[in-house]
């Protein structure tokens, strides 16, 4: 049944489909990229006439680097994915080369440890992942044909870091040549296809059969049981590598994609109560994580006890350091966090340095990529596009929560890497990735292929 | 079975499962926006004053730190260390100009003029800035502005040499103004050895705090010591204000040795004739019997008046770091009175308030507030601020104080203060030698206090009190004259032979900002 009032059916119904011009965008995707560009790089300048009252040397530089990256970005674009939403290579290109400035930034401070020009290599790597992904991949719904590849996969990636040395307390890295790289990240993208090709389905199993006990009505362990088997498992993985963040992110994932297929609220709460369970149990066992909890709920115990700032405190103090619009780039002294001020903790440099407006922003621009990311899945009809982008835009959602509330002390704090600010290649890698697919399947929501794969 | 609308998902448009996990992810965004405000805004002033937070101080040292300018010369300087806390401060000559300045430690804190005038120094006063409002807005920090103090560099040089590193303390002071021309204190430190994060900063200040000699007590203004005869000027002027004697050079019915009221004990001079003496020759040769008589008739009421109209029990003193409150005792018995007036038992003075009781001589009775900062510039040089003279208590009528000056003119040219005359000036002192420790046992602290005149100036130019703790020489002959009178002398003759413009006329300033102009001291 279609209501009268309903848009889009009735529209595509009565008007003939090769009349329809679709509207493709480019231009404003590509004034939004020169935009990104300009603000990264007048970024840039701000922290060398801040910190050395010149401009900093290799403005242009990076200026060029960044500019080119992102004019070969929006070429792949413009070719193979014309249809695609014009804000979705912007808001990365802004959000990497914004990164790159906070961590140039912190780089001076460090004068041993420069991390800027491995960053701006990750981002060259992201970029060409992100091309390779838009021109390669005709249609997302390939992705489908590989759902239990992909999960398969992503225990794989999960599991290896088990047979390498932890690092800073937990074991989520691997060391290739020089390289350290974070499978965990790749992951995501892996179950997060599959997911959305589990549940798209086996969604209508999942909602109507089996049991019902009280409230909540269980569908068969067949049906479940495959999902429930990856999931537990990616858990108990990251429990033992003391992921909490990544833990935390994937569970997330996994109850939203769960509710989005089923529409079951049980399950949720179900979810819910098993996280927090589970939660109680690392906290209880794990003095890893049971720290984390104590530092949330007491940031400044440390201080009292005479051994100065923790992190987290330092983190506040960067905050609160920053106020209503921030020092400016370059003249604040989020240094003092320390360890991580890089990569978990950059957001406090963006707070300290732009202020409660700055910070804003930032939230604002990540809010704009997960609702562009929802567009797209809404605008889609195939259940596993649709499954995918909101499980892709999920991904950011929750990961831009779980670490800045981490780090403004409204949740405990997990290691994740902010989307595309943090140091730390792999998340780069894979957030690029991410967008790519957003592109792709914004792509063929917007574009004129209707039920078939683009030319 | 087919599934119901909200929940097909190759439905065009929204789900109300899609909706509600968009409104899961607005509500995420929101409480991150709300918990940035609360941590930025709301309570960024409790974690901006966590004391734990290194911002402040690195924001503090993060430029030069103003100058503390004597006699045109800056004697203090910023050196670039590059460490986080960047600034460090130095001294051209700390140990001199210590007891003024003070120290300024990344780890110490600020005492005396660092601290009085931080906020100059350190950029934050907000008359430093042309807008400070603006300032708020984009976080400038004005650079650190200078203090210009009243200091005579000469006369310090001639204090801090008199005293050679013997425990004690000089003060002078303009009697016209209130200006301190010197304040040093002896044995004294290197200011510069407290500045700066290093690790050699805490072991300084451990080695400092733990030597007997105390050198960061600052003795001319933080200690007090029994002023001993010294004190006899303020008897003098209460003897004389209240009538009790009417003609200085009238006999007083005073016994040799006399007995203190109440007691048995018997109070003897190192001076003769003393019986029956006249005010002037008790003033002269420092008669104790004397001095002790004329109290108990003055009555403790007077005698405390007296007192706090000279300055003591006054609290509240600051020049502009506080004074320690100079003691005259409000519950005597007469035994009590007698030696207090003559500056024993409780009677305790800092060696300041010794010069204002000279400089009040000097000055037509009156006590002028004394202060250290003429005035206060920005790091161009535009002033900020001005001091000039107040004066604090009327101490006697401008008839006793002629009296008296003539009376301490006459110790100086055929008394006990002999060694303080100089050739081509009028000089007025008082010798003392006070008592302390258990049962007398201490040796005597020797104290000088004194004013002089050129023969071609209007005025005193410069009052200066003197105190030498454990003088050397044989118990019995310390004298105030024979110690402290010297020392004096170099003090004066310094300021006398200083150019005429450092004497009585305050540089004018060449600008003010707004009300910035102070119509008093700094003092208060």
């Amino acid at each position: 049944m279609i209501q009268p009032g309903t848009p889009g059916a009735s529209t595509v119904a009565d008007t003939p489909a090769p009349a329809l011009r679709l509207p493709r965008r480019r231009g404003i995707e590509f004034s939004l990229i020169v935009l990104a560009v300009l603000i990264s790089v007048y970024g840039y300048c701000a922290v060398g006439l801040a910190k050395n009252g010149t401009l900093p040397p290799g403005a242009a530089h990076y200026g060029a680097g960044l500019g080119g990256l992102a004019l070969l970005a929006h070429c792949a674009v413009r070719l193979r994915a014309p249809y695609a939403d014009p804000l979705l290579l912007p808001i990365a290109v802004l959000l990497n080369g914004v990164g790159l400035v906070l961590i140039y930034r912190l780089d001076l401070e460090t004068p041993g440890h420069r991390a800027a020009p491995t960053q701006l290599y990750w981002s060259t790597a992201g970029v060409a992942l992100f091309v390779a992904v838009v021109v390669l991949l005709r249609t997302h719904r390939l992705l489908q044909r590989y759902t239990y590849v992909c999960g398969v996969a992503a225990l794989l990636l999960l599991v290896l870091p088990i047979f390498f040395p932890p690092l800073n307390g937990a074991r989520l890295w691997l060391r290739i040549a020089g390289f350290s790289i974070q499978p965990g990240e790749f992951a995501k993208v892996l179950l997060a296809v599959f997911y959305a090709g589990y549940l798209a389905a086996n969604r209508h199993a999942l909602a109507f059969s089996g049991r019902r006990i009280g409230p909540l009505q269980l569908p068969t362990g067949r049906v479940l049981g495959p999902v429930v088997a990856i999931w537990l498992l990616s858990v108990g993985v990251l429990a033992l590598e003391r992921d909490l963040g990544t833990s935390l992110l994937f569970f997330g994932l996994f109850v939203v994609l769960l509710y989005i297929a089923t529409g079951r609220t049980g399950w949720v709460a179900v979810g819910l109560l098993l996280a927090f369970l589970g939660a109680l149990a690392v906290a209880r066992l794990e003095p890893h994580v049971h720290g984390r909890v104590h530092e949330w709920l007491h940031p400044f115990a440390s201080i009292d006890a005479g051994q100065g700032a923790g992190q987290i405190a330092q983190s506040l103090f960067a905050f609160a350091a920053g106020g209503a619009l921030g020092t400016g780039l370059g003249l604040g002294h989020s240094i003092l966090i320390g360890f991580a001020a890089k990569s978990d903790f950059i957001l406090a440099t963006a707070g300290e340095e732009l202020g409660l407006a700055g910070l804003s922003a930032l939230f604002l621009i990540y809010g704009l990529l997960v609702a562009r990311g929802y567009r797209a899945g809404l605008a889609l009809r195939d259940p596993f596009g649709r499954l995918l982008a909101l499980g892709l835009a999920s991904i950011v959602a929750l990961q831009v929560f779980v670490i800045a509330g981490g780090v403004t002390g409204l949740i405990p704090l997990t290691g994740l890497a902010m989307p595309f600010l943090a140091q730390g290649g792999s998340s780069l890698v894979t957030n690029w990735i991410i967008v790519a697919l957003l592109i792709r399947i914004s792509d063929s929501a917007h574009g004129p292929y209707e039920g078939t794969a683009p030319p | 079975m087919s599934l119901p609308h909200d929940l097909d998902l190759a439905r065009p448009g929204g789900t109300r499962t899609v909706r509600r996990a968009a409104a899961l992810c607005a509500l995420l965004l929101i409480a991150l926006l709300v918990n940035a405000s609360r941590v930025q805004i709301v309570e960024s002033s409790r974690y901006e004053d966590n004391p734990a937070n290194r911002r402040p101080m690195i924001a503090r040292y993060g430029q030069p730190r103003g100058d503390i300018v004597v006699d045109g010369r800056a004697v203090t300087g910023s050196r670039d260390t590059g460490r986080m806390f960047r600034y460090e401060r130095t001294y051209t000559d700390g140990p001199l100009y210590a007891p003024v300045t003070g120290f300024a430690s990344q780890v110490y804190g600020t005492t005396l003029l660092e601290d009085a005038q931080d906020g100059v120094l350190a950029g934050t006063a907000r008359l430093l800035a042309p807008l400070p409002a603006w300032n708020d807005v984009v976080r400038g920090r004005s650079p650190g502005g200078d203090v210009v103090t009243t200091l005579n560099g000469a006369a310090q040089r001639a204090a801090y040499q008199g005293l050679a590193g013997r425990p004690g303390a000089v003060a002078a002071i303009e009697p016209s103004t209130g200006r301190i021309l010197a304040l040093v204190s002896a044995p004294s430190y290197d200011p510069g050895e407290l500045s700066g994060s290093r690790a050699s900063v805490p072991r300084a200040w451990t080695r400092l705090n733990g030597d007997a000699a105390r050198p960061m007590l600052n003795r001319a203004v933080r200690e007090t010591y029994p002023p001993g005869s010294t004190f006899k000027v303020v008897t003098a002027a209460a003897a004389l204000d209240t009538g009790v004697v009417t003609d200085p050079d009238d006999w007083t019915a005073s016994p040799d040795p006399y007995r203190l009221p109440g007691t048995t004990t018997l109070l003897t001079n190192e001076a003769t004739g003393c019986a029956d003496a006249s005010l002037r020759y008790a003033f002269t040769w420092s008669c104790n019997t004397v001095f002790a008589r004329l109290g108990v008739e003055v009555g403790l009421r007077d005698m405390t008046v007296a007192a706090t109209a000279f300055g003591f029990n006054d609290p509240k003193l600051r020049v502009p770091f506080a004074v320690a409150p100079s003691t005259f005792a409000r519950k005597l018995d007469a035994s009590q009175l007698a030696l207090s007036s003559i500056g024993q038992f409780d009677t305790r003075a800092t060696p300041l308030q010794m010069a204002m009781i000279a400089a009040a001589v000097a000055g037509e009775g009156s006590v002028m507030a004394p202060y250290l900062v003429e005035r206060t510039t920005t790091g161009t040089g535009d002033t900020v601020s001005v001091a000039g003279p107040r004066t604090l208590h009327r101490a006697m009528s401008p008839a006793t104080a002629a009296l008296l000056r003539e009376m301490m003119r006459n110790v100086v040219e055929e008394g006990t203060g002999r060694n303080a005359a100089i050739r081509g000036a009028t000089v007025g002192g008082k010798t003392g030698t006070a008592q302390h420790g258990v049962g007398n046992s201490g040796k005597p602290y020797a104290w000088f206090i004194s004013w002089a005149q050129a023969d071609d100036a209007p005025q005193p130019a410069v009052a200066v009190a003197v105190v030498v703790e454990d003088a050397a020489g044989e118990r019995g002959e310390i004298s105030g004259g024979g110690n402290a009178a010297p020392i004096a002398k170099a003090v004066m003759e310094a300021v006398l032979n200083s150019a005429p413009h450092q004497l009585n006329s305050p540089p004018h300033p060449r600008s003010c900002r707004g009300s910035a102009c102070w119509g008093g001291a700094i003092a208060r």
